[in-house]
């Protein structure tokens, strides 16, 4: 296995893109899937969701203290009220970055994320190293994204075993006073709201 | 099941490298995998999914890129589930002689589909055992079906920080179909409590577990 295999999912088998294609067509054949409704799901995770949606429900967070509150005491309704929700992200719960406390979400059995805030997980998420190293070594995974914590700053790793799905809140940067929402929402980055950044 | 899936705490598997330009879909096959998931008639049970990705062999796992796996769970759950067979396979079409069923999911309904709050919680089949602030201890169990219970927990002592209600259990959920909720809660272990003393001391790790993996400490 070389790294490229695993962590770039470049070079699969020559066939995988025919096999793909014959299994597509005996569903379509067979009634189980309709073709029409297989490209409106991959629009829908290429245009509809994403991390820009998780950036607003940050936004609001940093700009209005009730919604902040909403969103600590129930996330999945908070994140409902920006229009926001479905699979995925069912049962949601946002855990808020502070000068002594930072949070970094992992599923280290298999790839679980919350899709309508985040989208689908970029490949290093669903990576072996990642799994395999978030638990562990938190502060060495921070460090292989550039991000150096204080030593007296707390990690609090979440691995999603369950249907619960974890969204960080970033603390907000210094000097934002003032900017508006739409603003504010460009600033936050979805290795932001996984932990693997500060902002 | 103790497989290389369940890898939190493994060392020796590479740098983490993420990509500069981190496309969605590295070639169209990725996507169209994606969509059969969603759209299958397996998708009703994504436990029984997640398991099925569980059974490619280990040394074939760690090999696999991530939806070479999506593609052979669902290749065998088609299979197992009599919507497919090795003939159809094989033949890379559909017997002309087989009944056509109606698709799970309609294009207009995808975006609704998608969008829809599928709740994993339960009525609860008993009071909760225990409460937030007490001090529980993963089992040491070792199931050779689908656990959600990473082995690194196991036998560690954490304390209850939220009761998240009875959710369907994955462990007879994935094998049967069958919701049978239990209840779930956030456990909260410390670092040194899971990997010992060189841990940094302020780190924690939570987990969400269910009522049978835990007992009282």
């Amino acid at each position: 296995m070389s790294d490229d295999h695993d962590h770039h999912g470049q070079s699969p088998p020559a066939d995988i893109a025919l096999r793909v294609k014959a299994l597509e067509s005996i569903m379509v054949e067979k009634g189980l899937v309709d073709p029409a409704a297989l490209d409106a799901i991959v629009d829908h995770f290429e245009h509809k969701v994403g991390p820009r949606n998780g950036a607003r429900v940050v936004a609001r967070a940093w700009t209005d203290p009730a919604y902040r509150q909403r969103l600590i005491a129930d996330a999945g309704a908070a994140i409902a009220e920006l229009g926001f929700g479905g699979g995925q992200g069912e049962h949601m719960i946002a855990v808020e970055n502070t000068a002594t406390v930072h949070n970094l979400v992992v599923c280290t059995l298999c790839s679980c994320y919350p899709w309508p805030v985040l989208g689908l997980p970029p490949v290093w998420y669903k990576s072996s190293a990642y799994r395999s190293r978030a638990v562990i070594d938190p502060r060495g995974v921070l460090a292989e994204f550039g991000t150096v914590l204080a030593p007296d700053v707390a990690i609090r790793v979440w691995d999603s075993t369950a249907e619960v799905r974890y969204l960080v809140i970033p603390e907000r940067p210094a000097g934002t006073d003032g900017l508006e929402e739409d603003r504010l929402a460009a600033l936050v980055t979805r290795n932001g709201m996984i932990g693997t950044a500060r902002l | 099941m103790n497989g290389v899936h369940d890898m939190g705490g493994t060392h020796g598997l590479g740098p983490i490298a993420p990509e500069t330009d981190e496309p969605l879909f590295h070639h169209d096959w990725e996507g169209r995998v994606h969509a059969l998931v969603i759209a299958s008639p397996t998708r009703a049970n994504i436990d029984a999914g997640r398991h099925q990705r569980e059974l490619i062999p280990g040394p074939v796992y760690l090999a696999m890129t991530y939806y070479e796996k999506w593609f052979e769970a669902l290749r065998q759950l088609l299979l197992s589930g009599g919507y497919v067979t090795d003939e159809e396979m094989a033949a890379a079409r559909a017997d002309p002689a087989a009944p056509k069923a109606t698709p799970r999911l309609a294009p207009q309904d995808v975006t609704r589909g998608l969008s829809r709050l599928g709740s994993y919680l339960r009525d609860a089949p008993a009071p909760a055992a225990f409460a937030v602030g007490e001090r529980v201890r993963a089992r040491n169990l070792h199931p050779t079906g689908h656990t959600r219970l990473p082995r690194y927990a196991r036998g560690r002592v954490g304390v209850i920080e939220r009761v998240h209600g009875a959710h369907v259990f994955p462990d007879t959920h994935a094998h049967t179909g069958v919701d049978d909720p239990r209840w779930l809660y956030l456990v909260r272990f410390t670092s040194r409590e899971l990997w010992g003393p060189d841990a940094d001391e302020h780190d924690s790790v939570s987990l969400d577990l269910w009522e049978p993996y835990l007992e009282r400490a």
